[in-house]
This record gives structure tokens, sequence and C-alpha cells, in this order.
């Protein structure tokens, strides 16, 4: 069941994430990208890592893409919809995707250990949301302290250059 | 293998005790709700600017042969205006994104639906808890689901075509994201103090120590009465703010912006006729009952009441000649109508504020999001966590 529900979920990603990058009208393009971000937390749910789907849900889908919704459809749809194909960039385009494959095929080939995934828990289940807690808060204290001061500089670098138009 | 030792398999039994619950919850207790929702808000509002409201639509009983026909306070109005709704013409303006216009209804009315499957709105009924998914990150899932909701209205307003469901639309937006961080915020204290994420378990530690909207008034449980008073500092805070985000997120007056009829027309429903204009109704008011459903659970103790005992219950006035799962099945059948009654309190809250606050200016709702209830919010958790602390 699990495994069925791993290749409903990872197709439903895969698919509705080539539809942001080929889909011509953009509120298509963020829409897509919102049901590709439900299927990656459903991923997330099918590993029992129920908080980080779940925070994949809230940030990505519930807030980040509205304020993208929000700015395109103030935007003139019309000129990007009339844009045409640039072969170069979709050449360039094509050369990346190969090379991160090439690579990935690479990796994964190296070690035959790497092709079966890793329990998401090796401790015993107790609640994800107090193993990530306890994480964050034992292990990787500093790494989480020097986001914290990061977004804040960025929240009042953003406060900043908003309040100078004001003045 | 017969057929009661394959419905009582563990995933099997799983399986179908949540079905019966799903099918409980949509059409025994949400579609009655909102359709009852919407005839209260006709008769309050009635009452409330001293009309007499609809009060004609009852039995037709003169239809089957009886003299005469019983008005019944007008609550065949309840059924008439579904019916009425459902066969109005479906009209489709030529300009509209067909695709999206479609859709739009759908996605503002199955958030608030998917929220009730989290909800415990029951203690148990013969051993089968009575919450559709039990899950751990409980109220973190409905922030996540319900924020989803934002979108049905967005794309309403913007494959509509025209330039008021837009403004409809992108006020919804703002809004929305405004109101969030405020109602996120505000139960942190919460989880500080149940130590859990989980809907049930904090219902669990209300029945132990009291509702946590007034701890020092119901309940027992190890904590003294200077400690109950103190904890409750934090949570009255935090009640009022979630309250008034949850008028900002369900798009109740005095917060109905993206649909205010005096400068929008209808907003972003303003091109939708027939059965999608229903489902922006059922989806609002569906909306109200969840929200409702979580303010009751996490702050009015669910589904308990002081002194009723709930569905592991064994006693029953003291009878002794009954069978062993007669109290069980009583109990919880009170704690499910006790949980309902609270919802419905709060419904009528809803309509009674609609009925009497004015509606907030653009600039000042998002003064009160971003510059007071965040802070506040923000500030909450601090003044919990020193409770506590100090508590412990």
């Amino acid at each position: 069941m699990s495994l069925f529900l791993f290749w409903v979920f990872a197709a439903m990603m895969l698919a509705f994430g080539a539809g942001v990058v080929l889909l011509r009208n953009p509120v298509s393009s963020a829409m897509c990208l919102v049901m590709s971000f439900l299927g990656l937390a459903s991923l997330f749910f099918t590993l029992d890592a129920y908080f980080i789907g779940i925070i994949q849900i809230l940030v990505y889908a519930g807030a980040v893409m509205v304020l993208f919704l929000f700015i395109i459809m103030l935007l003139d749809l019309k000129a990007e919809r009339a844009r045409k194909f640039n072969i170069p960039a979709m050449a360039g385009g094509i050369a990346v995707l190969a090379g991160f494959v090439g690579i990935l095929y690479k990796v994964l080939a190296s070690n035959a250990e790497y092709l079966h995934a890793k329990p998401a828990f090796t401790v015993p289940f107790t609640s994800d949301v107090k193993a990530v807690g306890a994480a964050l808060f034992t292990q990787f204290n500093l790494p989480f302290q020097i986001i914290g001061v990061l977004l804040l500089v960025a929240t009042i670098g953003v406060v900043v250059l908003s309040k100078k138009e004001l003045k | 293998m017969d057929i009661s030792s394959f419905l009582f398999q563990p995933s099997v039994f799983l399986i179908w005790t949540s079905l019966v619950k799903t099918l409980f919850i949509l059409f025994g207790a949400i579609l009655p709700l909102v359709s009852l929702a919407v005839f209260a808000e006709r008769k309050v509002s009635a009452f409330i600017q001293d009309r007499v409201g609809p009060n004609r639509v009852g039995a037709p009983t003169s239809l089957v042969g009886f003299k005469k026909d019983y008005s019944l306070w007008g609550l065949g109005q309840m059924v008439a205006d579904p019916i009425k709704l459902l066969l109005k013409e479906n009209f489709i303006p030529k300009s509209v994104n067909k695709f999206y216009y479609y859709i739009a209804p759908k996605l503002t009315m199955i958030p608030p639906l998917l929220v009730l499957a989290v909800i415990p709105f029951g203690s148990s009924f013969l051993g089968v808890p009575m919450v559709i998914a039990n899950v751990d990150i409980g109220i973190l899932f409905v922030f996540a689901v319900s924020s989803l909701g934002v979108y049905g209205i967005v794309l309403a307003g913007w494959a509509s075509n025209s330039k008021y469901p837009f403004l409809g639309g992108i006020r919804s937006s703002s809004q929305m994201i405004s109101y969030e961080l405020a109602l996120g915020l505000s139960v942190v204290p919460i989880f500080l103090i149940c130590g859990t994420l989980n809907l049930s378990q904090i219902v669990d530690w209300q029945v132990k120590n009291g509702w946590l909207i007034a701890p020092f008034a119901v309940g027992g449980g190890s904590l003294s009465l200077v400690q109950r008073v103190l904890l409750w500092i934090p949570m009255v805070i935090s009640f009022v703010i979630f309250l008034v985000s949850m008028f900002a997120e369900t798009n109740r007056t005095p917060f109905d912006l993206p649909e205010a009829e005096q400068e929008l027309i209808g907003g972003y429903h303003t091109e939708y006729s027939s059965m999608g204009f229903a489902l922006f109704f059922l989806g609002e008011y569906a909306a109200m009952i969840a929200g409702s459903g979580v303010i009751v659970t996490l702050f009015f103790g669910g589904w308990s009441l002081p002194f009723i005992p709930d569905g592991s219950s064994h006693w029953l006035f003291g009878l002794t000649n009954i069978p062993d799962w007669l109290p069980g099945v009583v109990w919880g059948f009170v704690n499910i109508n006790v949980f309902f009654a609270k919802v419905s309190l709060f419904i009528f809250f809803f309509i009674w504020v609609r009925w009497t606050v004015p509606r907030f200016r653009y600039d000042q709702l998002m003064k009160l999001g971003w510059i007071y209830f965040f802070e506040i919010a923000l500030a909450n958790i601090f003044l919990a966590a020193l409770v506590l602390v100090y508590i412990k």
C-alpha cells in the first residue's frame, strides 16, 4: 500500500512539476507548483514525517505560493503568453538537466546501498514533532540560532527598504 | 472467514469506522448545521433589526389533504433555500477562464470540510474514538489545510475576469496572509501548556485540569488556584486574538471586506450563480462551523462538560441491572451533543457579531493584524513560557 502511494504521489509531484515549466499561463504554473508541493508533502507523510510534511503545506503551499499568486495576478499576463520560445535558453536548460541526471545516475550506481531508502526514523517512534524539536535544540542548536539571526536581519532589511519611500 | 471476523480485523475495522464517522460528520452534522446556520442568520438578523424574518415556509400539509398549512416558525426555509439555489440557471459569463471558474467554488468548500477530520467531536462510542483522524500534528493540520482555502477565493476573483471580483480576490489573499500569522502564534501558548499538538490530547488535558479559557473555574488537576489564575492571563490573550483572527480568516463581518456588498457588489462571487454561488455559501458557513469547532476544542474543553462522564464510563445514575455497554453509549451520545451544542453557541455568536459590529476599513484591518495582533501574540508566547517556568 505504501509503495503504491509512493508511486502515486511521486507521479503527481513530477507531473505537476513539469506543468510549472511547460504551461504558458503563469497562474496555471503557480497552481501546478502548489499541487507539486502537496505531492511532496504527501511523500513526507508516507515516510511518517508528518511534521515536515505539514510544514511544507503550511509554509509553501499556504503562504509563499499565495503571495506568488497575488503578485502574478497583478501582472499583465498577455505579454507573458505572447512570448516566443527562447531556443538557446532551452538548450542550456536541457544541458543542465542532462548533467544533473548523469551525476545522479553515477552516484546511485557507485554504491548499491543507496538504492534502498532508509527509514525516516531509526529511534523508536514517539512523535516526530518532539524528534524534530529535540534535534534542533540539542544537536543542531548553533546552526539553528544562526539561521534565526539571518532571518531577523532579512526581516529588518525588508522593513528598512519599504520604509525608505515613505520618508 | 465469516463476515464479522473480517469486519473486526484491526485495519478493516479502522477503515469502515472512519467511513461511518466521515459520513456522519458530512451528512449528519455539517450539511444540516449549514442550512440551520443560514436560517439562523436570517432569523437572528431579523430579530436584531426588529423585523419578522422568514416565517411562512413550513409544512405544506394542505397539499396532501389537510385543512391547514403549518408554518413551523419558517423552518421550511432551511430546505427551500438550497432547493432554490439548485434549481436556478447556472449562468456562466463569456469572458471567464472556464477551468478556474469551475474549480474555484470546490476549492473554497473542501478545506473547511477537511479540517473537521482532525477535530474530536465526541469522547468515544463503544470504544471507538470520536475523531476521524487522530493525528499527532492536529492543530498544524488545521492551519495548513485552512490556509489552502484562500486559493478558491483568489482564483474565483481572477477567473471571473471582472473588476469587482478581482478586487475581492486581492483583498482576500492579503487579509488571510495577515491574519494567519497571528492565528498560528496565538495558539503556541496552548502547546506550551499542554505539551502536545494533538487535539484529542489537548481535550484530555482540559478534562483533567480545567478548560483553557477559564482554568481556575472548572476541573481539578494538580495545579493550585494561584497557578491557575496566572495561567489564565496568557490564555485570555490567546483566546481574544484567536477569536478575532478567526473572524478575519472566515471572511465574516467585521472583516468581510472580500465580499463587501456596498463596495464590491458581491466580491469574489459576483459572477457566480446557482450551485457555484451555493458552494461558496456552503464553504463560508462550513468554515465558520470548523472554526467554531477549533475554538471549542482548544479553549472550551471540546466535548467535555464538568461532572459529565465520557464514553468509557460504567456509571449510569447508580443503576445496576443494565448491560455493561449501555452507560458508555449514553455518555458517548451526550458528549457528541455537548460538542455540537457548544459549536452552535459559537455560530450564534458569529451571527450576533455580524449584525452588531460595523465593517472595518481596509487599512484598519491591516493595521490590527500586523501592528497589534502579531506583536501581542508573540509577546504572549513569552508570557506563557514565564508563567510555566514559575509554575513548574
